[in-house]
């Protein structure tokens, strides 16, 4: 634990330090109040927090995997992967406190937005309950793209191309599928339950469902356990 | 310290290492030596648990690299080849962060980096990021990283590359006195390095081990004698025939220059016939300028083994066998 607990603490440290890391919270940050400011802070408008977290649910499809990409790539490509998988820590500590420091810096930029809230509020009233399982659900949300970027990362050497693939993954789970289920009323019964969308919006509605927090928890664990996987793999090539 | 058994590595179809065994006493430093390309840094990644071998096993410090690479991992110190490591950070940033993933407490990284730091000189630089040091100062960084929790057992893949002339002296000494203390196996594609830091040299070639000893048995094996230069003023066929009856001379080759004869005399094994020459001349009235005797350097088997290995692996290419020479110790 205490391996994860310095690895953990190196990842995040990087972010703090990384300019990519601020231009994509730069970038997630305007767009958001943009959004925010053309959809939501409109006089008749409900004081409802549900478009803006449905918003930044589908930006963070593109500003998660350029968080993730350097997770692993960068330590393929500059070789420090020697050192670190030399020394007595197991696979999954890696895995695990590599996820934790994206996390932690995915909840940082989270809290940022806790800003257009107070603007509702001072205009509005907010539903203090509905807004806290929001938050929730876009922090389960962030915890299962970070996991799926994680594992884009673990595939290649190429930061570029584990965003690629990052994105591409997630762009199926959450646009994709919503599309098809969309187009094909037959296939709706199962796509519109693989669909990243429909569970988040329960939670942007304020529904606590446990079936939503399963789906959530459980593909994050399932991406960390093939991002384990195909780190472990890499060392039998 | 170290044992290695049949230890065999396929990248795909090609073979890196082919059935390597050797042994590593405690305290011993050995040295790794072959040409780029044999298979050194493979067999050391292999022993630390960076990739698992094909077949064969390997155990470090009493336990197996494949079934116990945590303690294995924990009891070396390692230098990998191209010394990477996290640029974005400090020095001692780097070397705290890398004790924490050796299980070191506060008080103990401390002491280690404070330790470290002495013995690899790194005073100036240690707050500075790893980013803007040399190549030579990153190679001792490294080093640093490597000793930082008094492993049992160092491996070193190539550590004095990209260092200066002075520093190359003082790690070799470094690694010297390491020896007192820990078990160091390092390799290196140059021979002057091995000859000079290790006890004992284990010559790779084409993934296989073609030798192994001391420096000192590794050169008695260059030839069966040995070989002497000599000049001698004098009629040339008196001088060649002359010096070929001399006891222990088994042959000789002449040319010269001026009047001036230049041997090159062949010995029989263990013979020293240069007072028996000396003797004969002065008897003779011929004059000599030189004798010397030329023993083989340990350079000259390195070629003369690697050479042999890639002919019996084009051989074998070929479908021909050729016997097997220059065994093993």
């Amino acid at each position: 634990m205490k391996n994860v607990v310095a690895l953990t603490q190196r990842e995040f440290t990087t972010y703090i330090y990384s300019p990519i890391a601020y231009l994509t919270a730069f970038a997630f940050l305007v767009l958001t109040g943009i959004l925010f400011t053309q959809n939501t802070l409109l006089p008749g408008e409900e004081s409802s927090v549900r478009p803006l977290f449905f918003a930044m649910g589908s930006l963070f499809v593109f500003c998660v995997p350029i968080l993730t990409m350097r997770l692993l790539s960068e330590e393929y490509a500059s070789g420090t992967i020697e050192t670190l998988m030399t020394a007595p820590v197991t696979d999954w500590e890696v895995i695990l406190s590599k996820f934790l420091g994206v996390f932690l810096f995915y909840t940082g930029l989270v809290v940022l937005t806790v800003i257009h809230l107070l603007i509702i509020a001072i205009f509005g009233q907010i539903d203090v309950g509905v807004t806290l399982v929001a938050y929730l659900g876009l922090l389960l949300l962030g915890a299962f793209y970070a996991s799926v970027g994680l594992f884009a990362s673990a595939c290649t050497r190429y930061q570029l191309l584990a965003s690629v693939i990052g994105v591409g993954l997630l762009a199926i789970l959450t646009f994709v599928t919503d599309f098809l289920s969309l187009q094909f009323p037959g296939a709706r019964a199962v796509l519109g339950k693989v669909n990243v969308r429909g569970q988040f919006d329960v939670f942007c509605r304020g529904i606590f469902d446990t079936t939503s927090l399963i789906y959530f928890l459980s593909l994050t664990v399932f991406f960390l356990f093939l991002a384990t996987k195909v780190l472990e793999s890499k060392r039998w090539r | 310290m170290i044992e290695v058994r049949d230890l065999t590595k396929f990248y795909g179809q090609r073979c890196a290492v082919d059935h390597v065994s050797f042994s590593v006493e405690e305290g011993e430093i050995v040295g790794f030596l072959g040409p780029n390309g044999a298979g050194k840094t493979t067999t050391l990644r292999i022993l630390t648990c960076y990739m698992p071998a094909t077949s064969g096993a390997a155990s470090v410090a009493g336990h197996d690299v494949f079934t116990e690479s945590l303690a294995v991992r924990q009891a070396i110190g390692y230098l990998p080849e191209n010394v990477p490591m996290y640029t974005d950070m400090r020095v001692r940033e780097y070397l705290n962060f890398r004790g924490k993933l050796r299980g070191l407490e506060k008080s103990a990284r401390d002491a280690g980096i404070k330790r470290v730091a002495e013995q690899c000189w790194l005073g100036d630089f240690i707050e500075r990021p790893i980013q803007q040091l040399s190549k030579g100062m990153r190679q001792r960084v490294g080093l640093a990283d490597a000793l930082l929790h008094d492993p049992k057992v160092l491996i070193l893949d190539e550590p004095t590359v990209g260092l200066d002339p002075a520093q190359i002296r003082e790690t070799r000494t470094l690694i010297k006195d390491l020896a007192r203390r820990h078990t160091v196996i390092l390799s290196s594609h140059i021979l002057p390095e091995v000859e000079a830091t290790c006890q004992r040299t284990i010559i790779i070639a084409g993934g296989k081990i073609v030798a192994s000893g001391t420096p000192e048995q590794l050169k008695d094996r260059i030839r069966g004698g040995s070989r002497l230069i000599a000049e001698i003023h004098g009629p040339t066929s008196d001088v060649a025939g002359g010096v070929e009856k001399v006891n222990g001379v088994k042959h000789v080759a002449h040319t010269s220059n001026n009047g001036w004869v230049r041997l090159t005399i062949d010995t029989d094994k263990n013979a020293d016939p240069r007072e028996d020459i000396v003797k004969m001349s002065v008897q003779k009235g011929w004059r000599l300028r030189e004798i010397r005797l030329e023993v083989g350097s340990l350079e000259e088997f390195f070629v003369q083994i690697t050479a042999q290995q890639q002919m019996r692996d084009a051989d074998r290419r070929r479908g021909t066998a050729r016997p097997q020479e220059g065994a093993q110790a």
